[in-house]
């Protein structure tokens, strides 16, 4: 699928990581609007309506959660959350509060170009229909409901299905474990953790070549899964 | 002081120096002396201040007593003055001088009227004398006034010259310590005329004083003591002053006076009297107590008054002695020769001329001896020894000592009986002529079981049943053959004599019995001590000891963090009331005996002495007899001195110990930290050298490096800044263990999903490796944290990517035991060396890797195992046996496995 360019904020209060993200950014001919703190950030998502916003969690001003909460008010906009590595309970709150996805620092540029990509494509996606997934030999068609792989139909249980349904509809984003558990037990609140870790082990059992080292359905540690994009 | 020979003529003597080097540091005290009250010292000191003060020098006024003579209280105008502490005592308000409020105001001098004062009880000190020694060593100079009636050496000669015992002494030292005297001399005609105008007293008081006190005689006499102290003052300064200057003595300074006290309560005056001789002499003395037998039969106020009359001596500058004795005179004699003694004063016996004649007199054997050494009989005065009769009230303790229990006389009765029956029975069969042999025994036998007076009455009751049984005629009491009037003379003599020796005899074995007693367990106390390795221990024994040695209650303090706190106590208590501590805290800064029965703080309940190693004050003991008597007999004393010396060593040895462990410790420390800055510096400067090296270069030169070149540039600044990043994790981790900030979310892992991740982490650094995973389908659900887990399989498989080479196999294999849960990591690399096995978990550690550059960061696998011990589990290293390689297992108990949900659909 080929993207037209677009314009995303880049909020972070650091001039070294703006520096990087615009150079990096405007080579791929993204535009670029900067804010150092989250009060310019929110007027400039106000005047220049981007299409992405990339937001750095930690800012001087006030708690990057509130600023997510605000923004989600007026806009869905795809908000990228950078963050630290040892602030798994960070990432999920700033995914429960609304953003899309997050890129720990220290990151690759390709990491960052690629979580950019899926952002903005699942936005362009969002009043679009529903599309067929194929990676690796993996064919999922959620009209059909017919899940192949190295051209062969595998049969998935209906919770399985469910699972893989919400991975696809948003792969290459990161679903957190309340998200999926949501999505497969939706009468049941609080689930417990293992029936989802249960139900991924068997789903990788299926749609993976080598289940020990998963190609596909990824760990996210202390946050979620995420499905390869395609 | 010894002569010196003459090389050493003009060097001055060390003591002497020392002395001036502390009087240099200390406050200055100059004296105004008088010989009576308004002859105008106080107005003469006030004069001399107000010079001082106009001369720019900070005087402030301590205390000045102007007892409303106008001309004094005139030079008081302008004179900064220090406000009196109020003081409530029974009742009344009395305005002490503040000494805590000069010693913080800290003037270059200060004004202490009435140096002989006698302080209110409760007050730090008990005398102002002592007050203002305080104010001299925190380094003021001192201004006071005193009279010459309350020098301590010269109260007896004053009261006798006066008549009014005067309650309020100094001692004769601090004179000495004076830096100044200043003799404010008035003829006694003056005196009277000024008394007579009523400028000393008011009213009544001038007339009674005129009347009693102020006397012409009286005052010529006070006059002359007061000129004469003065003198001997400005002698002394002037030896002093030659002695500085290596000018040695002209006269023999080898001098020496010993002065032999006893209970008796004028032994005081004995003392005084030898101080006089020895000061005229220049000589130095010593006070010396002989124990005998008879020491063993003093009433406790005897030995008070002994231990009294020490201290007087030692207060007037004189070394003490006690010594054990029992021919008084050789003893004497002995320590004189021993010490070089060339005077010996004794105070004139007050026995009986009877007693004299049987025992023999102390002094005529003494003189009869003495060869080359003065003796000197001191006659004590009339009035002394009247009032040692009424202050020494009849000690029934002594006489019930000396009389004995009447059970021993109903024994010696007894034994006698028993021996004269015996004599009858080989008289009557065998009609030997000396049974008188047979009874003797018994008496010898009374008087080494129940003392002397048993044994004597033994020998009368003997020589009668001898008479009456034995020399005929029988039956009687007469004597018919005049040979046997002698053998029964002879008897009587040979009885008592026996009985005397044998109690003598008894008494001195049983001193030598306590003796030994004490040695032996002053012997067993340094062996306990030696095997000590705890403060606390040796606190807790010393205290024990000492309470069940003195018979008395015993605390032990010592400082903690400049705070006096409670240590060990026989019998136990847990706190010391105010005053206590006070008189603790006192003790051990000044190194002083503080509290009961002392100079200082003498309203403690207790007695503190300071344990101390010359210098420093290590612990302060504190002793109170449990019957609340005041004072430590001399006997008691050493004692404790000789238990707190070996209490000391202890403690020093004690202490030295932990010093070496605690430096030890340290330099472990310093070592771990140096390994930290060397780790730390190493594995961030090597990458940010690749790093800066690459980009510059790419950066200077990238037209000339071709897409290879430039590639593996790039390559290189990325796989450094992924090594720098990945040791920044390990250090961030390291701190999270260290602060103990780690608490692990335990949730149910799949161990799959887990190795998984972790390979898929490491996926870079592995590419060159085969990697194989053996984990049970049908592995369940763990409890770990899935992050921290996750981090120490990566750090597991990056140790194996470091250290086995490319090509070879690494091997991550799980298994389920009955009771345990293992995982383990196996490399095909040279394997762990033997010695490093048990280190390699150790922060900082690394291999010895002789030709390879990928060295760890030696924080890798002490970040795995402080992970691992987190989550509950157990790691260690080995070599695989199969081939070489190192194996790492992680262990943890089934517990971790977590408990199967309920229903799960497995398939459709």
């Amino acid at each position: 699928m080929t993207l037209g360019t677009g314009r995303i904020l880049v909020v972070d209060d650091e001039p070294a990581i703006r520096r990087l993200l615009r150079t990096t950014l405007q080579a791929h001919d993204y535009e670029i609007v900067e804010a150092n703190s989250a009060a310019t950030a929110l007027s400039m998502q106000r005047e220049s309506n981007p299409d992405a916003i990339i937001l750095d969690l930690g800012l001087p001003d006030r708690d990057g959660l509130e600023v997510i909460a605000e923004i989600r008010q007026s806009s869905a906009v795809p908000i990228l959350i950078l963050s630290s590595r040892d602030d798994e309970r960070g990432k999920v709150a700033a995914l429960d509060a609304g953003a899309d996805d997050y890129i720990t620092k220290p990151f690759g540029a390709e990491e960052l170009l690629a979580r950019i990509r899926t952002a903005l494509r699942h936005r362009l996606q969002q009043q679009g229909s529903r599309p067929r997934y194929e990676c690796d030999g993996l064919i999922v068609d959620l009209v059909r409901r017919i899940v192949t792989r190295d051209g062969a139909d595998l049969r998935l249980s209906p919770k399985e299905y469910a699972l893989l349904e919400q991975l696809v509809l948003h792969s290459g984003k990161v679903l957190t474990h309340k998200h999926l558990q949501k999505a497969a037990w939706p009468a049941e609140a609080d689930m417990d953790i293992q029936y989802l870790r249960i139900y991924i082990r068997q789903l990788r059992g299926k749609i993976e070549r080598t289940p020990e080292q998963p190609t596909l359905l990824m760990t996210e540690p202390g946050v979620g899964y995420r499905l390869k994009s395609s | 002081m010894p002569a010196n020979d003459g090389r050493d003529l003009q060097r001055p003597s060390p003591d002497a120096l020392l002395t001036q080097a502390q009087g240099e540091q200390r406050g200055r005290l100059k004296i105004f002396l008088g010989a009576a009250p308004g002859v105008g010292k106080t107005y003469e000191m006030l004069s001399v201040s107000r010079r001082k003060r106009l001369e720019g020098i900070d005087v402030v006024v301590g205390v000045v007593e102007t007892h409303g003579r106008i001309e004094t209280e005139k030079q008081l105008d302008g004179l900064e003055v220090i406000p009196r502490r109020e003081e409530i005592h029974q009742g009344r308000t009395l305005f002490e001088m503040d000494l805590d409020a000069i010693l913080k105001r800290q003037p270059k001098i200060v004004l202490v009227d009435e140096l002989a004062h006698n302080n209110t009880p409760g007050s730090r000190h008990p005398k102002r004398y002592q007050d203002v020694q305080e104010i001299c060593a925190a380094g003021i100079d001192v201004y006071t006034t005193l009279n010459i009636q309350h020098v301590a050496s010269l109260n007896d000669v004053v009261a006798s010259i006066t008549r009014v015992r005067v309650r309020e002494t100094v001692p004769d030292s601090i004179l000495e310590q004076a830096d100044e005297i200043e003799l404010i001399d008035l003829t006694p005609d003056d005196l009277m005329q000024r008394l007579r105008e009523g400028k000393v007293y008011h009213g009544e008081a001038a007339e009674r004083a005129l009347d009693h006190y102020f006397t012409p005689s009286n005052l010529t006499a006070l006059r002359e003591l007061a000129l004469r102290r003065t003198a001997q003052r400005v002698d002394e300064q002037l030896r002093q002053q030659r002695r500085v200057q290596g000018i040695d003595e002209v006269w023999a300074a080898s001098e020496r006076v010993l002065v032999c006290i006893n209970e008796s309560p004028g032994a005081e005056s004995l003392v005084r009297y030898a101080k006089r001789v020895a000061d005229r002499l220049g000589a130095s003395w010593t006070a010396v107590y002989l124990e005998t037998e008879r020491s063993r039969q003093l009433s406790e106020t005897q030995r008070d008054s002994v231990a009294q009359t020490l201290r007087l001596a030692e207060h007037l500058g004189a070394d003490t002695l006690t010594l054990p004795g029992e021919r008084i005179a050789d003893d004497v004699l002995r320590i004189c020769r021993e010490h070089n003694v060339t005077q010996v004063i004794v105070s004139k016996s007050r026995r009986s001329r009877l007693f004299e004649w049987l025992h023999g007199s102390v002094v005529d054997e003494l003189v009869r001896k003495s060869g080359n050494i003065t003796v000197q009989v001191f006659a004590e005065s009339n009035s002394a020894a009247q009032r040692t009769a009424a202050s020494a009230p009849i000690d029934k303790a002594q006489f019930s000592i000396a009389w004995g229990e009447p059970g021993d006389y109903l024994a010696t009765a007894f034994w006698v009986a028993l021996a004269t029956l015996i004599g009858i029975a080989i008289d009557r069969t065998a009609g030997m002529a000396n049974v008188s042999l047979i009874i003797l025994p018994a008496v010898v036998f009374s008087a080494t079981r129940y003392g002397l007076l048993p044994s004597l009455f033994g020998a009368i009751m003997s020589s009668l049943c001898y008479n009456y049984f034995m020399l005929p005629p029988l039956y009687t009491f007469t004597i018919g053959d005049p040979d046997n009037v002698l053998a029964f003379f002879a008897f009587i003599a040979v009885a008592f004599l026996i009985s005397h020796l044998t109690a003598r005899t008894r008494v001195q074995a049983q001193f030598a019995r306590e003796q030994s007693r004490t040695t032996a367990e002053l012997l067993n106390f340094s062996r306990r001590l030696a095997g000590l390795r705890k403060l606390d221990e040796l606190m807790e024994l010393t205290a024990a000891q000492v309470a069940q040695m003195l018979h008395v209650e015993v605390v032990l303090l010592m400082p903690v963090q400049g705070r006096l706190k409670l240590r060990a106590s026989m019998p136990v208590i847990t706190s010391l009331d105010e005053a206590d501590l006070a008189a603790a805290s006192w003790c051990l800064e000044k190194n002083r005996p503080t509290g009961r029965g002392s100079d200082t703080l003498p309203g403690a309940r207790r007695l503190f002495l300071p344990l101390h190693n010359g210098n420093n004050g290590l612990a302060v003991i504190g002793v109170r007899h449990s019957d609340d008597e005041a004072r430590l007999e001399p006997g008691k004393r050493r004692l404790l001195d000789a238990l707190s010396d070996l209490a000391v060593i202890a403690f020093e040895r004690i202490r030295l110990a932990r010093d070496v462990d605690q430096a030890k410790m340290l330099a472990e420390t310093e070592k771990l930290r140096t390994a930290l800055l060397t780790s730390i510096s190493h594995d961030l400067r090597t990458p940010l050298a690749s790093i800066l090296g690459s980009i510059t270069s790419l950066r200077s030169y990238s037209k000339l490096y071709d897409a290879d070149t430039r590639e593996e540039l790039l390559a290189t600044a990325q796989d450094e800044t992924e090594r720098m990043s990945r040791f920044v994790n390990n250090l961030l981790d390291m701190t999270r263990l260290d602060s103990g900030a780690l608490a692990p979310r335990l949730e149910a892992c799949d161990l799959h999903d887990l190795v998984g991740s972790a390979l898929n982490r490491v996926k870079k650094l592995l590419a060159q490796h085969k990697i194989s995973v053996h984990i049970p389908q049908d592995m369940p659900m763990l409890m770990l944290d899935f992050m921290l887990m996750e981090q120490v399989l990566v750090n597991l498989l990056d140790n194996a990517a470091k250290y086995a080479a490319p090509d070879t196999a690494i091997e991550v294999s799980a298994q389920i035991h009955r009771y345990a849960l293992t995982l383990e990591v196996r490399d095909e690399g040279p394997g762990i060396p033997e010695q490093d096995v048990l280190r390699i978990f150790d922060p900082f550690f690394r291999v010895q890797q002789a030709d390879r550059k990928t060295a760890g960061t030696g924080l890798g696998l002490a970040v795995c195992r402080g992970f691992i011990q987190a989550m509950g589990g157990r790691i260690s290293a080995g070599n695989r046996r199969d081939r070489s390689g190192a194996a790492f297992t992680i262990e943890f108990p089934s517990k971790i496995i977590a408990k199967t949900p309920a229903s799960v659909e497995t398939s459709v």
